[in-house]
């Protein structure tokens, strides 16, 4: 069984989180172009090195963000996401996206 | 025979040398007018097609390992066609037409077992799915049907018809499903492309592509640089790596896929059988091993080890279908390296990179593939990169005009 800490709930198994994708930066969908929305949508460098990523524990409903290395699968820190993300990312606001730039 | 043995062993002169399968290993030449990277079976079809419809055999395939040891080898070795959309029936139709016909092709048995596939339904919204694909099965010519639980019951009497309290209410029957042995295929290609003059370099690692003016001109290795006038990247599980290294950035996601097989039992299960909802197939192989697999790891991981979780939900699945397999020991277990798609169809064709060309992005559905692939990626490459209609749809382009092949039936998908 394979243990990740989450910041909230300390270790769990990990059968009880969701992966949610690697943290990276939203381009403003009002004023990017087309190709890059496909780019942060589709595209990754997907290569084997400490990359930052959302998980989710399922159970208490919590989003956070872990450091994880994608080939030894080693998790090297979990933390809060309030470190990265200080102001709330209001998607439909009209003056376009504020925040998502890590 | 101990005498000749004997005689064998003081002589330099073996008698298998000169009906080898394989030609023995070489110096690398300085120039190539194809460079395959990747020597499992897409990439041997691809050069074996080049030489016998295209005259071209000036190629190198460059393999890392051994041939055919990545995923070839890695796949549970399912042969279908049904699948959802209409691009992939009708690719996936014709590779499963060459398959019947590869062992007569090769004069090597690939042990190509016409068994059929069956598919079970849960939901009614399965069973919707399920006339769709019987009806654009049909169109391009597949052999698939939409049959009832009794139906069902004869085809597969040791099934449970209420697994983990979902009953089966109907089974996507597809008659051309089938098996063959994955290793072999890539060894008869292998032999055939070698045979015309392909040269195959085992051991051989590509560790960078040289690119001059946006086009593809050289590659390096671990053992020295070589030129060519083209590149085709067929590396299964690698190909955001290789991809990389000349610049390119690709629409795949990396993850483990887990299977497992048992000890040999007495034939008892004749179609390969899977549960849309179980998210588990089960098949008994020639040899009465029983062969299960799944849908790929829950997150992104470049490592083929073994979880005990994901055994543990794989199997308690396929025990709720055949609950007499509670008895039966596990033999081997291991896991392969799937490039996914966000579409479930493959990354087939040009790259931003001129003459580099791309076979990638094969998730779970690269051996049923392997002949339609080689084939269609010969064309493109003998016709100086002119894409074969067929394979058109799967450009890596499609993904910046969000024209994407929604591939519902794919294993990963539908489970």
């Amino acid at each position: 069984m394979k243990l990740m800490t989450c910041p909230l709930n300390g270790p769990r198994n990990i059968s009880e989180f969701v992966y949610g994708g690697e943290v990276k930066a939203m381009p403003n969908h009002k004023t990017c172009s087309d190709k890059e929305w496909a780019d942060y949508v589709f595209y990754a460098d997907n290569t084997i090195k400490i990359i930052q990523e959302w998980w989710f524990h399922s159970p208490s409903g919590y989003w956070f963000i872990a450091e994880r290395h994608t080939a030894s699968d080693e998790i090297l820190r979990t933390f809060d996401p309030s470190e990265l993300y200080q102001e709330r990312i209001d998607f439909g606001h009209e003056e376009g996206v504020k925040g998502g730039v890590v | 025979m101990p005498f000749s043995l004997l005689k064998y062993g003081l002589s330099n002169d073996y008698p298998f040398e000169k009906d080898a399968d394989l030609p023995a290993p070489t110096e690398l030449k300085r120039h190539y007018d194809v460079v395959i990277i990747g020597g499992g079976g897409h990439g041997v079809a691809t050069a074996y097609y080049l030489a016998k419809y295209h005259g071209m055999t000036n190629v190198a395939i460059l393999e890392k390992g051994y041939l055919g040891g990545g995923n070839t080898a890695r796949n549970t070795a399912v042969i279908r066609s049904n699948y959802l959309t209409s691009e992939g029936v009708k690719f996936y139709k014709q590779s499963v037409d060459m398959f019947q016909g590869l062992s007569n092709e090769f004069d090597f048995n690939i042990m190509y077992s016409s068994r059929g596939q069956l598919t079970l339904a849960h939901t009614d919204a399965t069973v919707r799915s399920f006339r769709q694909r019987t009806e654009v099965n049909k169109h391009f010519g597949g052999r698939t049907e939409l049959i009832d639980p009794q139906q069902i019951k004869e085809l597969v009497p040791t099934l449970n018809m209420n697994p983990a309290d979902m009953p089966i209410l109907a089974g996507l029957w597809h008659i051309d499903g089938a098996t063959a042995r994955h290793d072999a295929v890539a060894w008869g290609y292998a032999k055939g492309a070698t045979q015309r003059g392909v040269e195959l370099h085992q051991l051989t690692e590509v560790t960078g592509v040289t690119v001059e003016q946006g086009k593809v001109t050289g590659v390096t290795t671990n053992r020295g640089a070589v030129s060519c006038g083209c590149v085709v990247q067929a590396v299964a599980g690698h190909s955001s790596l290789v991809a990389s290294m000349a610049g390119i950035r690709m629409p795949i996601t990396t993850y483990p896929l887990q299977a497992m097989v048992t000890q040999p039992v007495k034939p008892f299960l004749d179609p390969l059988v899977s549960s849309s909802a179980l998210h588990c197939y089960v098949q008994q192989t020639g040899r009465g091993e029983i062969v299960f697999g799944g849908g790929s790891d829950p997150y992104p991981l470049y490592n083929t080890r073994s979880t005990l979780d994901l055994k543990e939900s794989l199997l308690a699945s396929a025990v709720e279908m055949f609950p007499f397999m509670a008895n039966l020991k596990l033999m081997r277990q291991w896991a392969g390296i799937t490039d996914m798609t966000s579409d479930y169809s493959p990354i087939m064709g040009l790259s931003p990179i001129k003459n580099y060309y791309l076979d990638a992005g094969w998730g779970t559905w690269g051996f049923k593939s392997t002949p339609i692939c080689g084939k269609t990626m010969a064309e493109l490459v003998a016709s100086g990169g002119k894409v074969p209609e067929l394979i058109a749809p799967f450009s890596m382009d499609r993904f910046d005009v969000f024209r994407q092949v929604n591939e519902m039936g794919a294993t990963a998908a539908s489970h």
